[in-house]
Order: structure tokens, then sequence, then C-alpha cells
């Protein structure tokens, strides 16, 4: 096995980004986080993007203040190295990227529109979106040698890289207009392809959605074309920032079959994206401690439980196999994902016995995703 | 509270959710073929287009129609239908305006991907209308044609808002066929004939996901069913040694000594390993013991099922099933 060197990773100054990404609940953001500590304590001014992280591990954080720029981490003992961290705030994101791309008057406008609102903090994409706009802002800023960045919670692995285009495609405005004004500009090129159809799709659509919303978003489109341009120039940056060579994605996963089924299809994405893949970091493994064949053990547990000797000791047997079977199920997972992957350098996480939600827990993953 | 209850037993649409990671889509499973044993007839649905059933019952993916894919001990069967909201709004459209190959063209050019990201409230309120459409649909003898649907729903941080359809409703038009029909779903989903499931692990963050799910959906006027507790280990530990273990403390001359009694000669290694794993397992038990009691503050139903260190084939949905029909899933 292709085994994943973390810290030679963390101490090359080439490396300049990394992304964590993975499907639901494999631990992404404690990842990002233990990561950003490791590098800090590693000499590294570093700076951590997280999404949604748990309430107390941005309490350890200092993530209290939601002012949407990164604060630094005092609590951490640095001998040079610089830790800072920040939580996603998606709709002041979008806000400030209105601001900036939009005059006064115009962003006012776009703002104060309804389907704004429902833009900016319902469609599915936009947290994927305004995640990579403000990884594009910290690179810009050029304050830190490194920044490591959580993406969202999505449905699946893949959201993050689509979810630009989609907001693109929506915003875009072709159909919208065709949708609000068919008789005008546009609307007779589509009429041709499929006929009476589409005035029936339109009477539909605005049946069903209402007219008023469909007003709303051809205002808001209206308003929004003037600075489209600078919308997808800023999207079109950031996906080659993710494809340039100091980019890296670590792709996490708990050693379960979904979760490494999202691993695969992610890898197999990346690579088909040209996007620099770093590796995979298998979270929370079971590995046995001790060098002791289970059935052994089970049969002696066994015997002990029959006399009702030694009930402490039949225990701590019982507790062995069941962390050998685990172990072993883990390792066959993997073993799994690395002949269909071979190429693909993967670190074993061992689990802490408990949460972790403070700065002494992420040191410790630290350590074990290092090697430790 | 232990096991399933009368109320929940006159339920029609089981709606299953949990944090990502849970176990949602298995437990869902296994529900459906608890349900469907003795002979009743349960359709399952996913609605996130995962295929995570197909997946579960290791099947190429399923179309959209209700396909047999498992029969129940007694002889009742699970149909799977997975929900795609365009094909369910072209469906939908097509009852109203006949829009015959128009539609498929649209369907081509992103049409209706538009229109469910215009408002995102429709996307829901055309799976959920699928699934009451399922629930409320006549047999050929008079009787519901499914005696129960289940719905591996979205993870509890969408869910209220996936279910909420008269919030999803304010964004759209106020007269139409999709109001008469979002009237009929609101109707469903807040009656008796719907419980509200939620899956947790025995850890901290899940644990407090299920109560605030628990919160957001009384907020919403929609019921909480049970808790389905998945993926318990056993304790191993004699109770009494399970505090000091967790503080690091076993004894190891009494674990040396009632090793060499059963034939076991380790040397100090093997015995510190088999040590630290104790400690481990300990400090899981306490956070188990801890997330159970914060559980318990739900005040619902609780589910136990067991972990399943072999992983999860349709062998081990059946023996899921088992469990959850022993303890009163009917």
């Amino acid at each position: 096995m292709n085994r994943l060197d973390v810290d030679a990773l963390l101490d090359n100054p080439e490396t300049r980004v990394l992304v964590c990404c993975g499907s639901g609940g494999v631990g992404k953001t404690t990842t990002a986080a233990a990561l950003a500590v490791r590098a800090a304590e590693r000499g590294r001014r570093t700076v951590v993007l997280t999404i949604d992280p748990a309430r107390r591990l941005a309490q350890s954080l200092g993530l209290g203040e939601l002012d949407n720029q990164p604060r630094r981490v005092h609590a951490l003992d640095l001998d040079q190295g610089e830790l800072h961290a920040m939580m996603l705030d998606m709709r002041r994101t979008f806000d400030d990227m209105v601001w900036q791309h939009a005059g006064r008057e115009r962003a006012e406008q776009i703002l104060a529109n309804p389907f704004y609102q429902t833009i900016s903090t319902s469609f599915s994409g936009t947290q994927e979106y305004m995640a990579m706009e403000k990884l594009g802002q910290l690179v810009e800023r050029d304050e830190w040698d490194l920044v490591v960045v959580d993406t969202p919670p999505s449905r699946s692995a893949l959201d993050f890289l689509d979810a630009p285009q989609r907001l693109s495609t929506v915003l875009d405005g072709k159909l919208i207009r065709m949708l609000s004004a068919p008789a005008r500009a546009g609307g007779r090129g589509i009429r041709k392809i499929v006929g009476a159809g589409f005035g029936l799709f339109t009477k539909a659509v605005s049946t069903i959605v209402g007219g008023q919303l469909l007003q709303d978003a051809s205002t808001f489109v209206q308003a929004f074309d003037s600075m489209f341009g600078g919308f997808r120039q800023r999207a079109q940056a950031t996906y080659e920032l993710l494809r340039s060579p100091g980019t890296g994605f670590l792709v996490v996963a708990a050693a379960e079959p979904d979760a490494l089924r999202e691993a695969s299809y992610f890898v197999e994405r990346l690579s088909a994206e040209r996007m620099p893949l770093t590796g995979l970091v298998a979270n929370r493994t079971h590995p046995v401690l001790a060098p002791l064949p289970a059935p052994g053990a089970l049969a002696a547990a066994d015997r002990l439980e029959r006399t009702g000797d030694a009930p402490l000791a039949a225990a701590v047997l019982r507790v062995h196999a069941d962390r050998v079977a685990v172990a072993d199920r883990e390792k066959r997972l993997l073993a799994r994902f690395t002949r269909a992957h071979p190429g693909v350098p993967l670190i074993g996480v061992p689990a802490l016995p408990t949460d972790v939600h403070d700065l002494d827990g992420l040191h410790e993953i630290g350590r074990r995703l290092a090697g430790e | 509270m232990n096991g399933w209850t009368d109320e929940l037993a006159r339920a029609r649409l089981h709606v299953v959710t949990g944090k990502g990671g849970t176990g949602k889509t298995t437990v869902a499973a296994a529900l459906a073929l608890a349900l469907a044993t003795g002979g009743r007839r349960v359709l399952l649905v996913e609605v996130e287009n995962r295929q995570g059933i197909a997946q579960l019952f290791d099947r190429p993916p399923l179309p959209y129609s209700e396909e047999r894919i498992a029969s129940a001990p007694g002889g009742g069967e699970v149909r799977a239908l997975a929900v795609d909201p365009e094909a369910a709004l072209l469906e939908y459209l097509d009852m109203f305006y006949n829009l015959g190959f128009a539609g498929r063209t649209l369907k081509k050019m992103g049409a209706i991907e538009f229109a469910t990201t215009l408002a995102p409230g429709l996307r829901d309120v055309l799976l959920t209308g699928k699934v009451k459409e399922c629930v409320r649909r006549a047999g050929k003898t008079g009787r519901h044609e499914y005696d129960a649907v289940v719905l591996d729903a979205p993870p509890t941080g969408r869910v209220v808002r996936f279910l909420d359809v008269t919030r999803a409703m304010a964004d759209l038009a106020k007269v139409g066929p999709i109001k008469g029909q979002s009237e009929g779903v609101v109707k469903l989903l807040h009656s008796g004939d719907t419980a509200v499931h939620l899956v947790a692990l025995l850890e901290e963050m899940p644990v407090r996901e299920t109560l605030d799910a628990v919160a957001e959906l009384d907020a919403a006027d929609l019921r909480p069913g049970a808790v389905f507790v998945n993926r318990v280990s056993p304790p191993r530990l004699p109770a009494r040694s399970v505090a000091s273990a967790s503080e690091g403390r076993v004894d190891a001359g009494r674990v040396r000594a009632g090793l060499e009694v059963a034939g076991l000669d380790v040397d100090a290694d093997v015995l510190d390993g088999l040590l630290e794993q104790t400690v481990e397992h300990a400090l899981r038990v306490r956070m188990e013991e801890r997330a159970k009691d914060k559980l318990a503050e739900s005040d619902l139903p609780t589910l136990e099922l067991p972990e399943l260190t072999d992983g999860v084939d349709v062998a081990a949905l059946y023996e899921l099933a088992e469990v959850l029909v022993g303890r009163g899933v009917r």
C-alpha cells in the first residue's frame, strides 16, 4: 500500500491549498482542523476555512464571532507557525460579491430582490459556490503559507465541483428571459424547436411557481446580467486555482462501504478533471493493538466463561476478538479501494475513543494523521 | 420507552431520517422488511437520486417505477421506488397539460431543473406529492395498494424543510393544481398516518442532531415517531469494571492471571495492547451511556439495532428486520 506522508505534505512550501472532501458524516471538518493545527505546529502560517463545524469544535477554535473573516487562534502555543480559523457565512460572502461587482445602486436593487433571498440562502449549490469564492479570496490575500479548506456537507462528494456551474446556468438568464417573455428576443428560436409545447410549458411553470416569482426572477437576472461576467470569471479563476500545482485534494472517508464508494467516485472525478489528488484519509480505523490471533482468544474466553473464573480476563479477550473482527473488515474494505485505485496514497487514522472538541483532541488527531 | 407502540403500528407512512453516516437507508430497508413480515405489502421510497436502495439490495439502479425487491417472511413483499423529481414534474404536468413530446425536449434543455431551481420548494412538493399518491392509492380490492410506505428521507439537517410543504408553498403559486395537491400532502404529513423516525448512533453529535431534529419537528407540528439506535455493540466488561477502566485502570495482574488460567501465556507487549484496547472499549461504553441518557430526553420509543461486524448485505437486512419484529414492529 502506498502510504500518504502527511508531514511531508504539510512541510512542503509548495503546498499552498489543501481541500478536504468526502461524503457527510466522515469527519471532514475535524480532519481539516487537525491538519491545520498540525501544519501550524510545524511552523507554517496556516488558515483553516470550516463550513459548518460542531458548536464545541467551533468554540475551541475561537470561532464565536461570525464576521466571515479569519481570526487568529491564540490558545495554541506555537514557536513560529500561526493558526487562523474562520467559519463560512455564505449569505455574507454572496452579499460581498454583489457589492464588489455591481455599482452601488444596482447592488442595492439586487440585494432587495426576493429572488436573491432564495438564491443566496436556499439554492442547493450556493454554499459550495461561496466556499470556493472564499477560498479564492483567502489565497488572493496572500497572508498565509497554507490554506486548509473543509467542503460543505453535501449529499454527495461531487456536489461542490458542480455547484458553480449549476448556479451559473441559472443566473445565465437565457431560460429565464424566455420564460418571462417568450414572445420577445430569443423566444422564437426555441419555439421552433419545441413548438407549441413551450408556450404550454411557460404557462405550466407560471401556474406552478406563480407569475410574481417569475417576474422577480426576471428582474433579478436583468440586474445581475451586468455583473455576471465578473462572477463567471471568478468561478473560472477558482476552478483553475484548484487545478494548479500548489493545490491538493484529500479525500476523507470512513472505512465503510458507502463512504468508500463515494470516495471512489470522487477519485475518478478528480482524475477526469485533472485535479491534483493528494490521497485518501481513511478516518476512524480500529487497528489491533495486541498481536494475538482471534480464534485462540475466543476459545479462551469461552473456557473462562464456562467456569466463571476470571470474568475480567474473559471480557478483555472478548473486546480483543471484537476489535480483530472490526479491523479485519476495515482492512478488507481499504484493500478493495486500493486495488481499484493503486496510485492513491492512503493513511489510516485510528479512532479516538471519545469525541473531539478541543485543541488537544485536534493535536492528537494531527499526530495520528502523520502516523505517529 | 422501549419498543413499538400501538400508535406507531397505526401509521401508514414511515419517514426515516438521521444524520449522515448513521445508516438511515439500512434502517429504512430493515423497517420495510419488518413491516412486510406476515403477508403485508410495503413500498420503500428514496428521493435523493442516490440509488441507495439498489446498492443495499445489490441490484442495478432502480427505474422510476415500483419494483419488487424482496419477499418478507410469511408472504409479504417489499417494492421499491426511486423518485426522480424531474420525472415527477413531467408526470404531474402531463396530468394537466398533456405536454407529450415537448416535455422530453424541455427536459433535455434543462428547463425542468431550471424550474425546480427557481423555486427550491417545488422539488420537495413534487417528491412528497408522489409519496402521498403512493400512500393513498387504492388497490384492486378497494383497500390501499400498500399497507405501509417507508420513505428514506433527507438527513436530519434538511428533513423538516423537506416535509414542511406549507412553507414551501409560500414560494409557489397561490392557486392552481399544485396548490390543490399540496393541501392533500400537508394533511397526510400532519396526520396520525405519518410518523417521522430518527436514526441515531450512540455518539455525541448524532444524538445532539437527533434531539435538535425532534424539537424542530415538534415546532413544525410534525410527529416524531421512534428513535432507532443503530450499530449498538455489546458491552463486554463487567459493569463494575467500566468506570475504573475508562480512567485507565485495569488490573494487569488479574488479567494476566486470568489468561494463564485459560492457558494463554502472553508477553508484555501483547498484554499492554490488550489493556489499551480494554480502556478504549470502556471509554466508548461510558460515552454510549452518556449518549443514551441524553437520548432519553426525547421521550420517544427507542429501538436498538446491533452492530454487524461483517457489514450490511441482504442477509443482514433480514437479520435487522427480525430484530425489529422482535421489538414489536408491525
